[in-house]
């Protein structure tokens, strides 16, 4: 898997233990990568090492194995930062997920610096977890939450967003990808014209981390949050990238060890960012884990990945539009990596259970996102998302089975 | 390795599907006596149940609306239909009778015998995530026709 290179998902599915293994008596065709990635040998290999001949805490231990461990995880912070083109270390913090990230944000920064009056805006396709923690930091501090709309095809409407925003708008919450519609969002675009407003701008980038090259700088965040487990990594794990100067102005998101410079009764000193966000002894493993993953993506090339996945994702709607029932909810011009849809008025729920004895997991439901379903008046959709390992044969087997429901429901 | 199919076609029965397809008794009651909402937030069923109880403790109508999966809806329907007629009692009964027939560990020849008709439902216990769906409706009936409102 050389850079640039013949991409080989033959021999990339091989690196990936789970691939192999049977779902019903049916080769796994596994669609849920929206949700939770499944995991090359290098990671296992790399948390089950730490674990046998390596494990040790960090940042505490005057012996060799704890200052081994402290390296590496220092040395995870360098990956993250050069896979984010991130400018210091310092401004990668490790969090729980992506969810851990944005609630970080809203806590430690929204509470110190949203006020009465002031404006939160975020969009019509967020997940909950880019929701309702600015739903709870606007009303404790009677702000104002504000939602970009978005069109019938899942397209923000860029046009409503430049006239929402005023000086009274302290933050704009976007995510990158969506993850009920597949939108991939103007992000630069957005964040340029949130800091001409005077406001910050976060992305949520769960998704968008998995699917194409992230800058942070030349995509002007202020902050970016995403999680492990959707590039390969381990789960508990994720990664806030913020600005050092925002950073710095923060308060403490957690209180108590490793986040100190010295404590007495009287009065404590925080320590400098990263470790002022970083309380109690981290997900050392996991950390090391997800140093492995990112390694594992980067070495295959994000952009390598970025254009194969769009190759699935257009045979997907190629042979999917083919099948009787089919309606896609989300169309955006500018998508990627999955397609989510309805079969008929077959309930998602009856889709997905017969996908699964077909060996195809897909997601049914309204993917943590309700307003996006309300929007599109469904209770509900059937999501096929794709990963750097899925295959054009997997998409067959998806239109295959979902021939099979549409025989049952006849 | 077992063939897919049986255990499918065990679940999405020829009765259940053809509920699915024409629900009864779907419809609105103006002026219930009894009435609860049912909703699942995980997967999105949803379901008004509706009911006329007379002073003698009698179900004499019912009705539903909402949306849901398959196993959801026809289950519903099959409520309507056997609820009507019976006292509220009766009904709760049955509705103990089923939630059983579809939780327990394991699955004796009386416990199918007293859900009747619903038996059908067994093929569900074979998917758990699906279990809640089947009850659903029957626990809305339960919050309806409380034990309280049952009279001899």
């Amino acid at each position: 898997m050389t850079r640039g290179g013949v991409y080989d998902v033959g021999k990339i599915r091989k690196d990936f233990p789970v691939l192999s293994r049977k779902m019903n008596g049916r080769p796994l065709v596994y669609l849920d990568n929206a949700a939770t990635a499944q995991k090359p040998a290098c990671v296992i290999d790399t948390i089950q090492k730490f674990y046998r001949e390596e494990y040790a805490t960090i940042h505490r231990g005057v012996y060799s194995m704890s200052q081994e461990a402290t390296e590496r995880v220092d040395a995870v912070r360098e990956i993250c930062r050069r896979f984010l083109t991130a400018e210091r270390t310092e401004e990668v913090l490790f969090v729980r997920g992506a969810t851990e990230a944005i609630n970080l944000v809203a806590a430690a920064w929204g509470r110190k610096f949203v006020g009465k009056g002031d404006e939160v805006i975020i969009s019509a396709i967020e997940h909950h977890a880019n929701i309702v923690p600015w739903q709870r930091v606007c009303a404790e501090k009677e702000a104002v939450l504000r939602v970009i709309p978005v069109n019938d095809r899942g397209e923000l409407l860029l046009d409503a967003y430049r006239q929402m925003l005023s000086d009274k708008v302290k933050m704009v919450a976007v995510t990158h990808m969506s993850n009920a519609l597949g939108t991939v969002n103007p992000i630069r675009q957005m964040a340029r014209l949130a800091h001409g407003a005077g406001a910050l701008f976060l992305a949520d980038g769960a998704q968008g981390i998995a699917h194409q090259k992230v800058d942070v700088r030349d995509l002007g965040c202020d902050f970016y949050a995403f999680s492990s487990h959707k590039i390969y990594g381990p789960t508990g794990i994720g990664v806030l990238y913020g600005k050092l100067a925002h950073l710095e102005s923060m308060d403490p998101y957690q209180t108590g060890g490793d986040m100190i410079e010295s404590v007495t009764f009287e009065k404590t000193t925080f320590a400098k960012t990263p470790r002022k966000f970083e309380a109690g002894t981290p997900a050392i493993a996991e950390i090391l884990g997800l140093g492995a993953a990112l390694d594992y993506v980067g070495a295959l090339g994000i952009e390598r990945i970025e254009a194969y996945e769009q190759q699935l994702l257009e045979t997907a709607i190629r042979k999917l539009s083919q099948i009787p029932g089919v309606r896609f909810i989300g169309t955006a011009a500018e998508r990627a990596g999955l397609v989510s849809f309805l079969l008929g008025d077959i309930h998602p729920h009856d889709v997905g259970t017969v996908l699964d004895q077909e060996g195809v997991a897909v997601r049914s439901g309204h993917h943590c996102a309700q307003p996006v379903m309300n929007r599109f008046k469904v209770p509900a959709t059937v999501r096929a998302s794709f990963g750097l390992y899925n295959t054009v044969e997997e998409i067959d087997a998806l239109a295959d089975a979902l021939g099979k429901v549409g025989k049952i429901f006849a | 390795m077992s063939h897919p199919e049986p255990k499918l076609s065990h679940l999405y029965q020829e009765v259940i599907l053809e509920h699915n397809r024409s629900p009864r008794n779907f419809k609105e009651i103006p002026n219930p006596t009894h009435y609860s909402h049912g909703h699942n937030a995980l997967c999105g069923d949803d379901y008004h149940l509706y009911f006329i109880v007379d002073a003698g403790g009698v179900i004499r109508d019912v009705g539903f609306q909402g949306a849901g999966c398959a196993i959801s809806k026809s289950s519903a329907s099959m409520l309507t239909g056997l609820v009507k007629g019976k006292t509220v009692r009766e009904a709760l009964e049955l509705k103990n009778r089923f939630v059983e027939f579809m939780t327990s560990d394991g699955l004796s020849a009386p416990q199918k015998e007293a859900v009747g008709r619903l038996a059908l439902f067994e093929g569900v216990r074979e998917f758990p995530v699906r279990v809640k769906c089947a009850t659903l409706s029957w626990h809305a009936l339960g919050d309806a026709l409380k034990e309280g409102d049952a009279r001899p």
